[in-house]
């Protein structure tokens, strides 16, 4: 795959530079609800360098779809908020951004595709209208126009009769053909970072790689970066340069795919690929097919404040100091990151 | 659709027909003897058996039965004991104050309360929320000529805006119509709009917590496109539904507000019937009122296909 080929150039971990589109830094998104306040994301940080696809990775409930979210500052209010860190796009404080600032970019410069194709569409607009109305609103494009521009989407996104299709309501699409529009929607205005929480998840297992081709094939023509949130190992060593795994709120690990295949540090990240064949029955495309394995232990309560490391609890690894102090994400190598305090006895451990 | 129609218009009719049997029976379910009961109390023999006679009552049952329907099929719906004149002419007197009465109400209702229910959904949980939902609460509770005796007394006595009272018809109009069914409207339309806010704010809220509504704001749409644009069509099917069920109630319920605010419409006629036992006149009522809510209940099925597509007949 040329996303592994690509990945090995892949530049060591850097401050934010002019490469840089988009930057986290120690993101805190809490939900408050009556039992107490949820630390869905605790202190995330990451970049995103122009053109890049960057895939995020971690159990369910981790935190990816908040992380997303929070970026375009979607988090239901009332619910939660973003009570803390920084989100940088292009050099613009996102956190801060008056609301009709922020809908500018929403949709514009940067694009979400969301994890469910049956219902992210609205069903009693057509998918022509549904396209039409981001040409509309950030492009100033009138009726006639958009709706053009909409058909050609259609046609872009490989829709067979667009023109057709452009006046069909989402029931009258398959889930395929659903998240073909939704991609659709939200490369209408070329934007430069695309956020896809798990666009694949609920399809059925043959669409999964085209929907997937496709996203990859149009952002490649657009040079837009992705941030590509699965839970499939598999698409993560297809499509990405580089990996986060997730844990709990927090950041893991952090590597170039390759590195992070070769050599992972975190005991939750290999956790994660333990039962991964080394190779299919088949022997064909790839190595480590399939979904995340299951980790023995339950994912902890996010509605305590954790100590040490979030992990230490379901870790055959963790000492003393795992479950009183939080480890810091140390380096391990050029490009490499884990939060782990025993990563060199579990370097020496062989997998 | 069509053919969705022309069946739901055939499927009245068995409706109908048993509508007519329980108009035409209630006066022989009466107990003792109907020309008696519609005579009166103080009636002589003589009174009675003229009513018998002119009534038809002194034929048999099933002759009778076919008379009315007969009669019903050719819009006869009978003729006042009283006033000697057809039941149809005097529905035809009384029909446009209760029309524009109706129609007004709900105009009210609908124009006030589904922006208020919006915004409640929309500022769910928040003051403006409990401040709508505690009007529509009051809606409720309040009686109806409270609310009207109220408006008078502050529109009509003190501020001298409004007439007190009375119906202008459109003929003398449109301006003196409207201000004559200002106050009528709001008193009668209060509990309407309770009923609207209500449904609007609790389809919105459900609407509002949908995936593509996320999808709306994901793709930078303003809050007031995504609430009037994305959500309320999606919200709209319970909403016209109680809408269509408040007009059909609306047309026969207009009863105590014409007398409130003393206007000659279907209400009034109605009320005079029964205390006068103008059976003619109630049975031609009954049957009327029938037909308009089966209307109305075809009408707000139709309706959905215009705000849901996947709905399809
Ligand atoms: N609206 C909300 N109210 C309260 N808690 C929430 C809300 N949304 C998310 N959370 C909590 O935030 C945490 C992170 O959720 P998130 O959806 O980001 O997980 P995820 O990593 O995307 O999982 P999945 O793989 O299942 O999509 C979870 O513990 C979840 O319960
Ligand atoms: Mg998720």
């Amino acid at each position: 795959m040329t996303a592994l080929a690509t990945a090995t150039a892949a530049p060591a971990a850097a401050p934010a530079s002019s490469d840089t589109i988009l930057s986290v830094r120690d993101l805190r998104t809490q939900f408050f609800t009556r039992d107490g306040v949820v630390r869905a994301v605790d202190g995330v940080s990451f970049d995103l360098k122009r053109g890049e696809t960057l895939c995020i990775v971690g159990e369910s409930g981790c935190g990816k779809s908040v992380t997303a979210l929070s970026i375009l500052r979607l988090i239901p209010r009332g619910a939660g908020r973003i009570v803390g860190g920084s989100i940088k796009f292009e050099g613009t404080e996102l956190t801060t951004l008056p609301e009709d600032q922020m809908r500018k970019i929403r949709g514009n410069r940067i694009s979400m595709i969301f994890q469910e194709p049956m219902t992210s569409l609205n069903p009693v607009l057509t998918v022509g209208a549904q396209i039409a109305e981001s040409l509309h609103i950030h492009q100033g494009l009138d009726r006639r126009a958009a709706w053009d521009r909409a058909v050609e989407m259609l046609s872009i996104v490989r829709i067979a009769d667009p023109k057709r299709r452009a006046g069909e309501y989402p029931h009258q699409l398959s889930g395929g053909m659903r998240q073909r529009v939704m991609i659709a929607i939200a490369l209408a205005c070329n934007p430069k970072v695309l956020i896809a929480d798990e666009p694949t998840t609920a399809l059925d297992v043959t669409i999964q790689a085209q929907i997937l081709n496709l996203m990859l094939e149009l952002k490649e023509r657009l040079g837009t970066a992705i941030v590509l949130i699965t839970h499939d190992l598999g698409v993560v060593a297809e499509t990405a340069q580089r990996v986060i795994v997730m844990y709990a709120g927090r950041k893991a690990e952090e590597a170039s795919v390759e590195e992070l295949f070769r050599n992972p540090i975190h005991p939750y990240t290999r956790g994660l690929m333990g039962s991964i064949p080394r190779r299919t029955a088949t022997g064909r495309r790839s190595n480590i097919r399939g979904r995340l394995q299951e980790i023995s232990g339950i994912v902890p309560s996010l509605r305590e404040e954790i100590p040490g490391c979030a992990f230490a609890p379901r870790c055959s690894y963790a000492v003393d100091r795992c479950r009183t102090e939080q480890p810091p994400l140390d380096p391990h190598g050029p490009y490499h990151l884990a939060a782990c305090w025993e990563a060199a006895r579990v370097a020496a451990t062989p997998r | 659709m069509t053919a969705y129609i022309i069946r739901r218009l055939l499927a009245t009719i068995p409706v109908m027909i048993v509508v007519a049997l329980f108009v035409f029976f209630l006066l022989h379910l009466t107990p003792g003897d109907p020309a008696a009961v519609i005579a009166g109390d103080d009636a002589t023999p003589t009174e009675i058996e003229g009513v018998r006679r002119k009534l038809g009552l002194d034929r048999p049952v099933w002759e009778q039965f076919g008379i009315y329907v007969w009669g019903l099929l050719n819009g006869d719906l009978g003729t006042s004991i009283f006033s000697n004149l057809p039941v149809t002419t005097l529905v035809a007197q009384r029909l446009e104050p209760s029309l524009v009465l109706a129609l007004s109400t709900l105009l009210v209702a609908v124009v006030f309360a589904i922006p208020m229910g919006v915004v409640a959904a929309w500022k769910a949980r928040t003051a403006v929320d409990r401040i709508v939902m505690g009007f529509s609460v009051i809606g409720f509770a309040v009686p109806v000529f409270l609310v009207g005796y109220l408006l008078i007394y502050v529109f009509a006595i003190e501020l001298r805006w409004l007439p007190v009272q009375g119906y202008r018809p459109l003929s003398q109009g449109i301006d003196q119509t409207a201000r004559s069914i200002v106050l009528p409207a709001f008193a009668l339309g209060m509990v309407y709009m309770a009923l609207i806010a209500r449904i609007t704010r609790a389809s919105m809220l459900e609407v509002l917590s949908e995936d593509y509504i996320r999808t709306a704001h994901a793709k930078g749409v303003a809050t007031r496109s995504v609430l009037l644009r994305h959500a309320l069509k999606n919200a709209a099917v319970p909403i016209v539904t109680v809408i269509g069920i408040g007009l059909a109630l609306l047309i026969s319920g207009v009863v105590i507000t014409e007398t409130v605010f003393n206007i000659p419409g279907l209400g009034r006629l109605t009320v005079d019937a029964i205390l006068k036992r103008d059976y003619p006149i109630i049975q031609g009522l009954i049957i009327l009122f029938a037909g308009v809510k089966v209307m109305v209940n075809l009408m707000i099925d139709i309706s959905y296909t215009f705000f849901d597509p996947r709905i399809r007949y």
